[in-house]
């Protein structure tokens, strides 16, 4: 009991930090650190969804950065064509984010294991040269948004502490979303599949159907993500579909601890702020980075999360 | 003679050039418990496995309660009345022997595409699980997480877990295996008590249970039945005897 109150005491104090840091950014001058955290959060809101496939369901999806793409294009294209509300913009990014992941869903869940990652990794890696193919919208060169979103008056994302806290919100709003479907019923139905598939069956539950909406929900909240990210950096390309894109989302979940509420914000936070000071250090920062995931994976087992556990546990 | 809970007509599965189920027919009356005996290979495991749909059979049908079954998949089965056990232990490990039963009963109470409500709140649920769990003497357990349950308890949660679906139809598959000598017989006096509110399909190796339990018997050999009937007439047979030789004294001297 004393673990869980470790780890529970790191998420509040992480949770408080990211509240509070706007006012840091105020008072220090520090307008940098803001705009590195709002890329943070963003990223770990699309951490979260995919957590909830692979930490809550046991689908290794390797191409969930497709539905940052699809959600930035969204926003991206509307406003090129003259739609700049985001009433219209952010429906449109995540129905477009839903009906992607109810095809590729439904194909990729006639296969398991590795033929799961794959199959998801090859449609990722289609949306990505499709975007390139692009010509009307920038292709290979990716797609300039010269206007964000419009939320006629109740919210300006041109402003940054706004832009924060909207997505700070829509991050704490999934999470909380997660956390209430990990203990309904379908929940409990899709956390039995990843425990035994075959018992689910005997008990009674198809089990495709469940993977398969789990699959559309996790897809259609990395839509927002995607939406968020094209706000923020005004810009969206081919390159945020890139497969090591959905290798870095993976990498952030497993960091943090795969099946944990708070575990892939854990791990975005950790592993974008590494990234951010090695690069600093170092050009060859990869090189170190490596072996610190190395680290943390292999002495980590439940990442992050399950390390402040036994630490607690002494 | 009214319809037959499970009637199951010249059954053929064929695994390359061998026959696993060859010509297989029996019926299960309601309230029966039909057991269903046979030494090492002779397709138990084959047959049950298309009794639950986990495996097509080449030709023949399985019918439940009139009605035919033989190509649906497994959770459809389920639907209908027909629950099972697993020859070898196959439970939620990291669910709590609650959960593991209360999922079962959610699976027969409603659609589960509900995502904000808490199930575990769900007093129905918790009740039917509750009284499934004592059903088979688990209920102090019904807060443990399964994986530091002993095997004999998995045993006992695997049919509370079948009981909570409210089935026509049990099929129990080796119920006793790897049992100790008093948790078999816990087992067999709990059979003894479901027997009353269900029928019963049982599949074991340890005769004296079964000529303790069972109305019929059917003997598979070879993937064909060559007997079927009561305890008595088994043991008589000359077939059954000689299917058996060299443990003769198996059909023999027990019951």
């Amino acid at each position: 009991m004393k673990g869980f109150g470790v780890s529970k005491a790191v998420t509040a104090l992480m949770l408080a930090g990211l509240v509070l840091l706007p006012l840091y950014s105020q008072l220090s001058g520090n307008i940098f650190i803001l705009t590195l955290f709002t890329r943070i959060v963003i990223l770990a809101l699309a951490a979260a969804s995919l957590n909830l496939i692979m930490g809550y369901g046991s689908m290794m999806s390797f191409g969930h950065a497709a539905y940052l793409g699809i959600g930035g294009y969204a926003v991206g294209i509307l406003a090129q064509e003259g739609v700049g509300s985001g009433f219209i913009q952010f429906p449109v990014a995540l129905a477009a984010s839903a009906a992607y992941a109810l095809v590729i869903g439904a194909l990729s869940l006639r296969t398991r294991g590795v033929y799961f990652i794959m199959i998801t990794l090859a449609f990722a890696q289609m949306a990505y040269y499709v975007a390139s193919g692009l010509a009307r919208y920038g292709g290979d060169d990716g797609l300039t948004v010269y206007k964000r979103s419009d939320f006629s008056g109740l919210i300006n994302l041109s402003n940054r502490t706004q832009f924060y806290y909207l997505c700070l919100a829509c991050l704490l709003g999934v999470i909380f979303l997660i956390w209430r479907i990990a203990n309904s019923r379908f929940g409990l139905v899709v956390q039995g599949l990843r425990s035994n598939e075959q018992r689910m069956q005997a008990i009674g539950f198809p089990a495709k159907r469940y993977q398969l909406a789990c699959f559309v929900i996790s897809g259609t909240m990395c839509g927002l993500a995607g939406a968020l990210l094209a706000n923020n950096t005004d810009f969206v390309s081919p390159a945020v579909m890139y497969w090591t894109r959905s290798g870095d989302l993976m990498v952030m979940v497993i960091l943090g601890g795969m099946g944990t509420l708070f575990g892939p914000v854990m791990g975005a936070v950790v592993y974008l702020l590494l990234e951010e000071f090695l690069s600093q250090i170092t050009e060859y920062w990869a090189l170190f980075m490596g072996p610190l995931l190395l680290l943390i994976v292999l002495f980590g087992r439940g990442g992050i999360m399950g390390l402040l556990g036994r630490v607690g546990r002494g | 003679m009214a319809e037959p809970l499970l009637r199951v007509e010249k059954l053929v599965r064929r695994f390359g050039g061998i026959t696993a189920t060859d010509n297989v027919s029996l019926d299960v009356a309601s309230g029966e418990l039909h057991a269903i005996i046979g030494p090492n290979g002779a397709g138990k495991t084959t047959l049950i496995a298309q009794l639950t749909g986990h495996l097509e059979p080449h030709s023949g049908s399985v019918s439940l309660g009139g009605r035919d079954i033989t190509y649906l998949p497994a959770y459809r089965r389920c639907a209908l009345g027909l629950a099972r056990s697993f020859q070898i232990t196959s439970l939620l490990l990291d669910f709590t022997a609650a959960d593991n039963v209360a999922l079962a009963a959610q699976a027969h109470a409603g659609t589960s595409f509900r995502f904000f409500a808490n199930a575990r709140k769900e007093k129905a649920l918790r009740d039917a699980a509750r009284a499934a769990l004592d059903r088979v003497g688990l209920l102090h357990r019904a807060d443990v997480v399964v994986s530091r349950l002993s095997h004999g308890e998995r045993r006992e949660l695997e049919l509370a877990v079948a009981l909570a679906s409210k089935p026509k139809l049990l099929l129990l598959d080796e119920p006793m295996a790897g049992l100790g000598v008093t948790e078999s017989q816990r087992m067999v006096k709990l059979l003894q008590e479901l027997r009353k509110d269900v029928s019963i399909v049982l599949v074991e190796h340890d005769m004296p249970a079964v000529f303790a339990l069972a109305d019929r018997i059917s003997v598979l050999v070879y993937g064909r039945v060559i007997a079927s009937g009561d305890p008595a007439a088994i043991r008589q047979n000359e077939e059954v005897k000689r299917a058996y030789l060299g443990d003769q004294h198996v059909v023999t001297h027990h019951g």
